[in-house]
Parts: structure tokens; sequence; C-alpha cells
């Protein structure tokens, strides 16, 4: 109480302070900047480097967004299930396999959790995966590309939002269904969810070598909502924990029915046991389809692969594996602590947040002191595996990160605020609004043993009046805020592409020196390549032709074509001989039904072109490229369907 | 002068659409149409243009400070580096005649090996910094000498089949 007034007191002093000495100003964190001379700590001068990268998902936007610490400046855009205009991502005809599904060809997901791959615990820089909300998918980028390079869906999944986090050593990334389903899907009435709809925890195992993915068993749980995961650490290495509400079952109005029980649960799931018990045979193989798109970069082509089997676990069969920790109230985050003894709960309907303890729950499992079940899986009492509750930290509290110093920081969603307090004291030690409503918050290296607690992100869905406004729809945002000190100092507003869901982020230094420049030519295995411009040819096979055209500044080879004819399906393969760094070249042609192409150095893509009308078309650089970019353009000749005209290509034939 | 061109193109305009898209062969348009020869001369006094320059002493900018080279020419090198330059360099630059850029033929005569090298392997510090490629940068319509990132013993090796060009 002595320290709620001795707070209330400082914020007044400060209010005060501010208000007094500063008439123009409005908001108090203006106010913060300019006193506290902010501009200095996220000031990256021209030409200098940021010190961490962010990964900012894009929510609806299906995509991942890369940004610079402390700058917020955005360097790029990744598209991993939305397709990309800019970047042919899903227009060409070397990526359209990543975004195949068992649905069909499926443009756009809901990007939510990016998270980097570890090894021993620490991030290591190599992946960031994420996942796919709406059509279950688990994408992975590689960071030495930044480029999207394999996608796998989840079968038996929906809304595919406990997902995609990595154990300490990146044995799994690990996908969580929100809705439960019918499994196998069929045909019944929505009214009979309660008992029959089940939940399914994917367990994607990732190649340590080339981080190919593959689902090495689904653990069919029952029928809650599955909302948030996090791998346990060091001593808890080996378990998993998934928030759940919707214990009640309900499958309508869950606003009101899935918020009637005082409490729901934190599953926790041994995933090692359940490994071994795979590993041994255990588990039923079933009927499924899917998809598996992987990305070549030796021949740039992604292939998809349509798998029909998955592995799924009864967690009955496995005494022992799984336990639900009574979680006061449809807890949303679950989030784990860089020693592995702390589980907090964000229960975002309750007035405090719950922690619970890993050695805690392993002395109640190992004194049998069970309160229930639920299908089978036994429920622990929720006293004995408490650690501590922080007291009314806020409202509607969402995700909680760790600064590696003893400090917890989380999010509340309807005071809009986040708030620093200390594991094992549960006190509050400090409080900072957001502007406004924000979701998660994202410590570098939060989800590891080893976070760099210098800066937290905090993610806003809405903005209102922080910027300019841009009609009805404006734009969502991220705030930094430095949190080396004891109390936090917010430091930058930054508007961000899509909804911010979540973020992942670690020292520029692990992935920089990784970061490729260019393709090498001699390694381009694309089976339409022209690695020289002696190899640019034009053939035809009836009505398809494949053109093999290469880039280089400033010409395309070749840059003269005739013998195109009205209904020909035209395949342009176009490599860029370029081996500098930052030298791409781009392409498109008149009335083409897709998008450009953007060609890095040494790669090969490729765009289909179905001419409908006779003429003498131009294609061009679009990619501003050299000074003499403008002159980087060809014509194609387009005759008439049942002309003669013969299939002729050339380059500066009358030069000189 | 502009007026008078604006109006000529107008007319040739409407003399095209007159003619119906029939490929008649027109008389093709030319306006002060450069050739390499004639800009040498008449571009300026009687100096020589990059290309054409003798510079023996210079030897760029770049990795390459000196390289002494044997009097036989290694067979085996040259063969690698005409492979080399098929694959990486025949996309501007054609043997024995001017191309998108010059051609390498008796570069040796009007070269240092270093500066050659160089070109190769430091070329955008090169077009900035060293007085004779940026010459040619100019001469050369501005269209950039690539770096195709060679190894120094792939480039190496393109200079000794650069010697084999006689």
């Amino acid at each position: 109480m002595k320290n709620i007034l001795k707070s209330a007191v400082a914020i007044l002093s400060i209010l005060v302070a501010f208000t007094s000495c500063n008439n123009s100003s409005k908001s108090g964190g203006k106010s913060g900047a300019l006193a506290g001379n902010v501009a200095e700590k996220v000031y990256v001068a021209p030409g200098e480097h940021d010190e961490f990268y962010a990964f900012i998902s894009g929510g609806f936007s299906g995509q991942l967004s890369v940004y610079g610490l402390p700058s917020g400046r955005l360097f790029k855009v990744i598209p991993v299930f939305s397709q990309d205009a800019e970047k042919a991502y899903g227009y060409n005809e070397e990526t359209k396999p990543m975004l195949n599904t068992s649905h069909g060809f499926v443009p756009w997901d809901d990007s939510h959790h990016p998270d980097i791959s570890q090894t021993n615990g620490v991030i290591d820089g190599r992946w960031v995966f994420i996942n796919g909300n709406n059509t279950p998918r688990i994408a992975k980028i590689d960071l030495s590309t930044f480029e999207t390079t394999e996608i796998i869906e989840v079968p038996n999944s929906a809304g595919n939002h406990s997902s995609s986090f990595v154990t300490e050593n990146t044995e799994y990334v690990v996908a969580g269904t929100r809705f439960s389903i019918p499994i196998p899907q069929k045909d019944m009435p929505i009214k009979d969810y309660k008992g029959n709809f089940k939940g399914a925890l994917s367990f994607i195992s990732v190649d340590p070598e080339h981080g190919h993915m593959d689902i090495k068993f689904q653990l069919i749980m029952p029928g809650f909502d599955y909302d948030l995961a996090h791998p346990g650490r060091g001593a808890s290495h080996g378990w998993f924990f998934f928030s759940t509400y919707n214990s009640e079952e309900a499958s309508t109005l869950l606003e009101v029915n899935a918020s009637q029980n005082d409490k729901d649960f934190i599953a926790a799931v041994n995933w090692k046991k359940i490994e071994e018990y795979v590993n041994n045979g255990g588990g039923t193989m079933m009927p499924a389809n899917y998809a598996h798109n992987v990305y070549d970069e030796s021949t740039h082509t992604a292939k998809s692969t349509m798998k029909k089997e998955v592995l799924v676990v009864n967690p009955a069969d496995v005494p022992g594996a799984v336990y639900l920790l009574p979680t006061p109230k449809s807890p949303h985050g679950c989030d784990v602590d860089p020693s592995g003894e702390y589980i907090v709960g964000n229960g975002k309907l309750s007035a405090n947040l719950t922690v619970h303890s890993f050695t805690k729950m392993l002395n109640a499992i190992a004194d049998k002191k069970i309160a229930g079940d639920a299908y089978g899986i036994p429920i622990l009492n929720f006293e004995d595996v408490l650690a501590g509750v922080v007291e009314q930290p806020g409202l509607g509290p969402l995700h909680t990160e760790f600064d590696g110093k003893g400090n917890a920081y989380t999010t509340f969603f309807i005071s809009s605020e986040v708030v620093k307090w200390k594991l094992g004291t549960w006190e509050v030690v400090d409080r900072q609004p957001c502007y406004y409503s924000v979701g998660h918050l994202m410590i570098p290296g939060g989800n590891s043993q080893k976070p760099f607690g210098k800066y937290v992100v905090a993610m806003n869905k809405i903005t209102k009046d922080r910027y300019l406004p841009t009609g009805p729809e404006v734009t969502q945002s991220a705030q930094l805020y430095d949190i080396s000190g004891e109390k936090m100092e917010l430091l930058l507003d930054f508007p961000t592409v899509g909804e911010p869901h979540y973020a992942a982020g670690c020292p520029a230094d692990l992935i920089k020196p990784r970061s490729k420049k260019i393709f090498k030519l001699e390694d381009n295995n694309h089976p339409y390549a022209a690695k020289s411009e002696a190899d640019t040819k034009v053939v035809r096979d009836g009505n398809v032709v494949h053109i093999y055209m290469t880039t280089i500044r400033s010409h395309f080879a070749p840059d003269n074509i005739e013998g195109i004819k009205v209904g020909d399906k035209v395949y342009f393969h176009i490599t860029n001989l370029e081996q500098d760094y930052d030298v791409p070249h781009g392409v498109s042609i008149i009335g083409a039904n897709t998008s450009e192409l953007l060609i890095m150095p040494g790669q090969t893509e490729t765009f289909v072109w179905e001419p409908k009308q006779v003429g003498v078309w131009p294609f061009y650089c679009t990619d501003f490229c050299s000074a003499l970019h403008q002159e980087m353009q060809g014509y194609v000749r387009v005759s008439p369907a049942n002309s003669n005209t013969p299939l002729k290509w050339s380059l500066g034939e009358d030069i000189e | 002068m502009k007026a008078l061109l604006n109006i000529l193109a107008i007319l040739s305009i409407v003399l095209a659409l007159s003619c119906g898209g029939k490929a008649e062969k027109k008389k093709p348009f030319s306006y002060e149409k450069q050739s390499t020869t004639e800009t040498s001369t008449t571009v300026k006094s009687e100096k020589l243009p990059a290309s054409k320059t003798v510079d023996l002493k210079n030897k760029g900018i770049g990795p390459i400070s000196s390289i002494t080279l044997d009097a036989e020419i290694n067979q085996e090198m040259a063969t690698h580096g005409a492979d080399v330059f098929k694959k990486m360099c025949t996309a501007c630059h054609r043997p024995d005649k001017k191309f998108i850029g010059p051609a390498p033929k008796g570069i040796l005569e009007r070269r240092t090996p270093e500066w050659v090298m160089n070109m190769i392997l430091n070329p955008d510090e090169m077009t900035q910094n060293d007085p004779l490629a940026r010459e040619l940068l100019i001469e050369f319509n501005g269209s950039p000498m690539a770096n195709q990132n060679l190894s120094e013993e792939d480039a190496r090796a393109v200079l000794e089949y650069f010697r084999t060009l006689k």
C-alpha cells in the first residue's frame, strides 16, 4: 500500500512537472522524449547499422517485416504466406508451389508468431519460423537469404495459433490448434462439439543441418482452444506448455460461454516422453492430406509434395506425459522465464497474473497429488503448482517477456500498458503506457535462456491520433522502450506493416556476417537457366514457347524475338548474369497477367505470358539498374495464330 | 531548330500513319549519329579516346600491385581463362570487336597487366578514381563495367587468355 502511494505520488509529481513546464505538450510521452534527450538513443547515423534485427510479423498481411532496432527502420518485408507482386513471390513459376495446400493454392494467411532457431537454449540466427493461422501452416525463413524456403501444412488443425515456438535445440517447432475440430474431419452437427471435437498439438521435427520440417507426431487433446505455447528450458527442457481457454467446450457465443469456468488450464506436455514412445513404435498412423513445400536454393525453385499420413498420439496411451495446471481465467500468453522454472499464465480475464513453478509441478506429480482428470488427462491442484501471484498489476494481461536480469514485462491490453515486475517477489517495479491497446511485446532473445535485455518492443493494435491520419484505416504500430535501467523509458513509435502481431529479435552480429550477397552462377541448377549469353535461345514445343533469356547491365539477351503467335503460352526464363552485390534486374511485358520478376544476381526466375493480340510488344527492366536502365528494353513480335513467321531471336545484330 | 525538328517528327509520324503499316523500307532517320572513330576526332582536340590510349605505366587501383608475365603463354591457364571469359564476360565483351564494352584484343599493348586485372577485380573503384577507366566509362555511354566477382586466380587466367588474342 505504501508502495502504491509512493508510486502514485511519483507519477503525479512527474505529470505535474511536465505539464507545468511545457504548455504546448499534449502527451507525457512527448515530454519524456524531449526531457530525456531520447532522440539520441534511437538515432542511427546515415550509413551506420542498427544493433538488433527485429522480425515483426505482419498479422493479416501474412508476411514478416524486418526492422532495425533501435532506429525502427524497415529493411524488408519478407513474403511468407501472401503473394507479393513486388518480389514475384507466389506469382512466378518458381514460388507458386510455396502456397500450395490441401485446399489448393491459398494466396494469403494470417502470420502470427515468429521464433528464431536455437542451439543450446540460445538463439543462433539460422532460421525464423512463423505460423499461418487460417489455413494451418508453418513456414521457415532462411536468414542467410531472408527468403521463405519451406512451408508445411498442419493437418487436423484449425486456427494454428499456439505456434510456432521452437525448443532449446530446435528439435521441434511446435504448432497447436486454436480451434478444436472433428478428427478426422467429418459431417456432423456442430452442437455435438462437446467430447467429440479434439485439439491437435503438432510436434514438427527440424533437421539440424538443412532445417527440413517433418511432422513427428500430433498429440490429440480434448476439445479446448489451445491459445499460446512456450517450451521449457534449462531444467524444464523436454516439456512444452500450452495455455487453453474454452475448457467449457462451447461452440457458440464464446465470449460468454467460454468464460464460465473460474479456471482453464495450462497443459504441460512432456514431449521427450512422447518422443520416446513414438520412437519405440507408439502412436497410430492415420490417413491425412497436407502439403509440404520446399524451396531449393540451387534450382531457385520450390516443389510441393502432398503427404498422405500423420502419426497421432492419444495422451491417455502415454501415462505421465501430459498434465493440466489449473490457471485463472482464460489464460492467453503462456510464457516461460529464462531459467525454465516459472511458467506465467496471463489470465486475460483475471485480476492477477498467475505464475506456476516447474519444480512444484514435478513434486506434485511425484507425490501423485491429482485433483481430477479431463478425458483421462490428470489435473493437478492449483495451489500445488503455484509459484506466486502478481496482485492486480493491470487489466487484461496478455503476454510476458523477460530481460534475463530477474525481471518480467507483461502487456495489459485493456489498461494499455507494459508492467515490469520481479520474478520471485512478484512485486511491480514500473509501468509505462502504450499507445494504444498493446498485444505482444518482444525483448530480443526473449524466448531463450539468454535474452538481450536492452530494449522491449510493444506492439499496438490501435494508433488513432498517434500519426498523421490516413482515412479510416490507420497504421498499427510498435513502440520501443529502453529497459536497461530500473524504470522503462519510451523511446520511439514506429508504424508497422499489417498487424504487428508478435516479433522475434536478435543481435545483428548473429545474422549480418552470414547474409548472402549473391547467388553464384556456377551453382545455379535451374532447369531453364541460361548461364551465359551463348546459352540463350527460344524453343517452341507446340504452342508452348520457352525463352531462355539473360540480363546484365544494361541489356536483355535476346532482346528481339519474332515468331511468337497469338494463343502461345510463353515462358520467360530470365537468368541474371550479374555477380555483384545489389544488382538485381526486373522484367515484365505489356499485358502479362502476372507480376514482374525481380531477379537477384545469379538467380533464374520465370513468368508466363499468353499474348492475346497481334503486334510488336515491348518488355523492359523494371528495377532501376544502371545509368542505361532506360535503354534496357526489348520487343516481341506476335503474329496471328495461323501465321508462319519463323522463330527468331537476336541481340544487337547491327551494332557497328 | 527544336521547333523545326518537332515539325519534322510530326510530319514523319503522319507519313508513317498514311502508309498504313505496310513494311515499306523507310529512309532511316539520322541526326548527328556518332561513330567511335569520329568521336575521337570531332569531340575536342586531337586527344585519343581512352580505348585507344596507350599507358604502360598506370597499374590502376585495386588488389593487384605487381605481377610478372612469363615469356611463354601458359596454355593451360589461358584455356581456363577463355572458359571464364565465356561464362562471365561475353554478355558485354566480344574478344575482337567492340560490343557493350571494348574488345580485349591487344589490350596488353595498351595497358599494364596489373591495370587489366584491377579493372576486372575492382571495377567500381576503377571507374570512379582511375582516370583512364573513368574516360572509358564515358566513351562507352556510361555502361558500367560489371563486377563479376572473379577470384584473383580466375582474373589472372582471363589475363593469360587475353595474351592469346592477337
